[in-house]
């Protein structure tokens, strides 16, 4: 029985914690473009010089 | 049409010999963004694009007039940097939001600049000056993509905000019941294996803890509309759910405080979780087709240009004009104010307002509408209407007037639940009150069967029923280019028998072809002329004649025509008072429509006779809706004699010309007094208040933006066979909704009695609603399924390029 105790509450917190990490993602807009975050994952940037490569990793959304 | 020599490399669209880049490209425009991109290194994204033949070619418009003022919508943050939100036109695929993100960010005051590919805007943040925005920008609007500033707030908020607020509720539901579940399974394991009831209670109250906060945040959408529905004295859906899901807790948790095996916790959270899954969905749907449909909308957003009384000009938005404002309006451009023509003589397109398919001549004095075109030459005008007084004002009041028809309909899931409540409603009573009284067990027990048939009968499946078919059908419909705006649209959609359509722009495509085969060398010599002019009627005589190059020295008179000097003097091209032909001049009279002239000293004149053609499917189109029973009728603005001539090639008995806005609305009213119910195709604004009335209506995305807004659906391209696929797609949703609510039926005709009768357990009432509602998930599916035939057809594929993209 004692088992129960521990592991529900850890069930539990487990499980707050990806709604937690759920609602923290939909706040910050990461599913505002679903077709389009598809997509980015082909992009590469052979074509983009060196120096802006630093700023187009550091974009990410408000 | 020319024959395509090849594609042009830029923006795909065929290369016509007269074209000044050829053989490579189809514009200097195209020819200057290759070379752009080829100097900024970035020529792969012509390796990795997908043309999408749906979507405007990636033509850089040389005749662009109207701009935008885009320093009015920037804002400004407290660290310095600047916002602005812009719509963008021409997103092919993905390789275009890879384009325009890596040409913005090349230029270093640029801090962020993010596509979203779904709603297809731009949020750009820069650093320096507001104004550095033009540049900043110069080179995506260079490739040919068309960038409309637009502020977010008024647009987003109410659709985004509602689904954001669903799709919270979703997780918190989808959190609880999958913990709930977890508790679940391990009581009804108990059952058999014999578990403790402290250990049960205790799953109980665990249960309970989470059930009772997620319910009562992830049902705040139900029960707000419940709420709404009856103080309206009205029943909706949402109101036996919501009873349901309450009633079923409450029980619950007495249950749990009095030790008794039996809790509903996971029944009432998994309902919830269930029922938002179909409302995100089907609220995401039809977002995508609002935001589709509000991107066409912005497209068409002009700025209009302000002289001011010390002569500099001046970008403001339409709305901001005010009375005796002088506004300048290019040629080809369209009129964003009523207003009197103060100075200047041109053409100007008044289709979308009358119908009337030749352009009227407007000289100083002359009053010009909003949403006309004006087509040869600049014109200076005077506002004398803004707000309330412009006929569009007047439009929009014939509109509410006939909107309160519509506003009546009541949507199936709402006739169903208000047969349905009342019924599941008083059988719990009467077996609350049967076994209470004749069945003599204590009231908490009775009380316990009456709760159990209101969870049982709780309309999972029934509540499905609608919003999943809704979202499938409205997902196939998008990917057609057709956009479902109102919600009741498919259902309305079913119910009509006539169809009345309007002429120009609707059946036609609104732009004038030349009718019959005249000279080839007296074609070549005006179709050269009329290679310097943007009149409508040239344009369709470069297009009749192919390859032509345009010949030197020709003047245009505004209104009247184009001149040049032949080697035996002036050479005319015109109209029939401009070249001096005498009203009784011998022509074939028997062909009309708008006309042109060209004489040469000492020849016959020429006539050439133009024809607003139809769209290219509009003969099949009819043909089948007539053989499927549907009775058509054509309305128009337009003189009589075109539209009796259109009326006859198509076959349409009822036709009638020279409506009024007014007349065309009291003729539906009078048709659906007599109990028919019409769907309505136009694009005017003339045609809103009818579009209004109308049981249905449907809207080409060309068409006038009152239009668009009053429509039900709108549809992008130049096929007619839209109409025919939404009623097709609106009459398998409508089956399969009604076959979704005979299976519900089914379940609940089973399930009541055992309810009833108190042989109900959790386990039990789980597995039923689950069954059930994925039964009804499954048949919605077959809608999806079943579309992969028609959607090939009317999608071109991607690489395969078509002319009527740039059309």
């Amino acid at each position: 029985m004692s088992n129960l105790l521990l592991l529900i509450p850890i069930a539990l917190f487990l499980g707050l914690l990806g709604l937690g990490a759920f609602l923290w993602a939909l706040r910050s807009g990461q599913f505002d473009d679903m077709e389009g975050a598809a997509n980015r994952i082909l992009f590469d940037d052979d074509d983009v010089k060196p120096s802006d490569n630093s700023k187009k990793f550091n974009q990410g959304d408000s | 049409m020319n024959a395509p020599l090849q594609s042009c490399r830029h923006c795909g669209e065929p290369v016509t010999a007269m074209s000044p880049a050829a053989p490579d490209f189809c514009c200097a425009g195209c020819a200057g963004a290759y070379e752009l991109l080829g100097e900024l290194g970035l020529t792969s994204y012509y390796k990795r694009r997908a043309i999408d033949p749906k979507v405007r070619a990636l033509r850089p418009d040389e005749d662009e007039v109207a701009n935008f003022d885009f320093t009015e919508l920037a804002s400004t943050g407290p660290d310095g940097n600047h916002h602005l939100n812009l719509m963008v036109d021409g997103i092919h695929c993905a390789a275009c939001v890879w384009l325009i993100e890596t040409l913005l960010q090349r230029n270093s005051a640029v801090l962020q600049a993010r596509v979203n590919m779904t709603t297809r805007r731009l949020r750009l943040s820069w650093q320096g000056e507001v104004a550095d925005i033009e540049d900043i920008i110069r080179p995506v609007m260079q490739m040919g993509y068309r960038l409309i500033p637009f502020d977010p707030a008024a647009l987003e908020q109410a659709t985004t905000s509602r689904n954001k607020e669903l799709l919270r509720c979703l997780a918190v539901a989808g959190f609880a019941a999958g913990n709930v579940m977890l508790l679940s399974v391990s009581v009804w394991a108990g059952y058999f294996q014999g578990m403790g009831g402290a250990t049960r209670d205790l799953f109980h109250w665990i249960s309970a803890l989470i059930a009772l906060p997620a319910a009562a945040y992830a049902g705040l959408p139900f029960y707000r509309s419940a709420l709404g529905a009856i103080r309206n004295g009205r029943v909706n859906m949402d109101v036996p759910i919501s009873l349901g899901v309450i009633l079923a807790l409450g029980m619950s948790l007495a249950q749990t405080i009095r030790g008794e095996p039996h809790a509903y916790f996971d029944s009432a959270i998994t309902l919830l979780f269930f029922l938002l899954i179909g409302r995100y969905l089907d609220g995401r749907a039809r977002g995508q087709a609002r935001s589709a449909a509000e991107h066409l909308l912005s497209l068409n957003a002009r700025s209009i240009t302000v002289i001011e009384p010390d002569g500099t000009r001046r970008l403001v938005a339409p709305q901001k004009a005010r009375p005796g404002m002088i506004v300048l309006a290019a040629a080809g451009e369209r009129i964003g104010i009523d207003g009197k023509v103060v100075e200047g003589q041109s053409d100007i397109d008044t289709s979308i307002i009358t119908g009337e398919s030749i352009p009227e001549l407007t000289r100083p004095g002359s009053t010009v509408f909003a949403g006309t075109t004006n087509i040869s030459a600049p014109l200076r005008i005077e506002v004398t209407a803004t707000g309330g007084n412009t006929l569009l004002s007047e439009i929009v009041r014939l509109m509410e007037n006939a909107e309160q028809g519509r506003a009546r309909y009541v949507a199936i899931a709402d006739r169903v639940a208000k047969a349905y409540a009342p019924v599941v409603h008083s059988l719990s009573l009467a077996t609350f009150v049967g076994w209470w009284l004749i069945g003599g067990i204590g009231w908490q027990d009775a009380l316990m069967n009456a709760i159990a048939v209101l969870i049982i009968t709780c309309p999972c499946a029934l509540a499905l029923a609608v919003p999943v078919v809704q979202v499938i059908a409205t997902g196939r419909l998008l990917r057609a280019g057709i956009l479902v705006k109102s919600a009741t649209a498919l259902e309305r959609l079913t119910k009509i028998t006539g169809i009345i359509f309007d002429k120009t722009g609707t059946l036609t495509t609104g732009k004038p072809e030349l009718v019959g085969q005249p000279a080839e060398e007296k074609l070549m010599l005006a179709a050269g002329m009329a290679a310097n002019s943007n009149h409508p009627l040239s344009r369709a005589l470069v297009r009749a004649a192919g390859n032509v190059t345009a010949l030197p020295n020709v003047t245009e008179q505004a209104g009247l025509g184009l001149m040049t000097r032949g080697p035996a003097g002036p050479i005319r091209l015109g109209s029939r008072a401009f070249c001096d032909v005498s009203e009784n001049a011998a022509a074939p009279s028997d062909i009309t429509g708008p006309e042109l002239w060209l004489s040469e000293p000492g020849v016959a004149p020429t006539r050439f006779v133009f024809r607003d053609t139809m769209r290219s499917d509009a003969p099949e189109v009819i043909d089948t809706l007539r053989k499927r029973g549907i009775e058509m009728t054509l309305l128009s603005g337009d003189r009589e004699s075109t539209v009796r001539q259109l009326a006859e090639t198509l076959g349409i008995p009822n036709w009638q010309a020279r409506m009024s806005p007014t007349q065309k609305a009291n003729h539906i009213q009078t048709r659906s007094d007599a109990g028919k119910h019409d769907l309505m195709v136009g694009d005017g604004i003339n045609d809103a208040p009818a579009l209004a009335a109308a049981h249905a209506s449907m809207s080409p995305a060309t068409a006038a933006e009152i239009s668009q807004n009053a429509a039900d659906i709108v549809f992008q391209g130049d096929r007619l066979g839209a109409v025919i696929e939404a009623i097709d797609v609106a009459r398998k949703a409508n089956s399969l909704v009604r076959q979704n609510f005979a299976l519900s039926f089914a379940y609940n005709v089973i399930t009541i009695p055992l309810a009833v009768s108190g042989f109900v357990t959790p386990l039990f009432a789980a597995i039923a609603m689950s069954s059930s509602s994925l039964i009804v998930i499954a048949n919605a599916l077959r809608l999806h399924a079943k579309s992969g035939k028609p959607d090939k057809a009317s999608t071109k594929p991607a690489t395969k390029l078509s002319q009527q993209a740039g059309a």
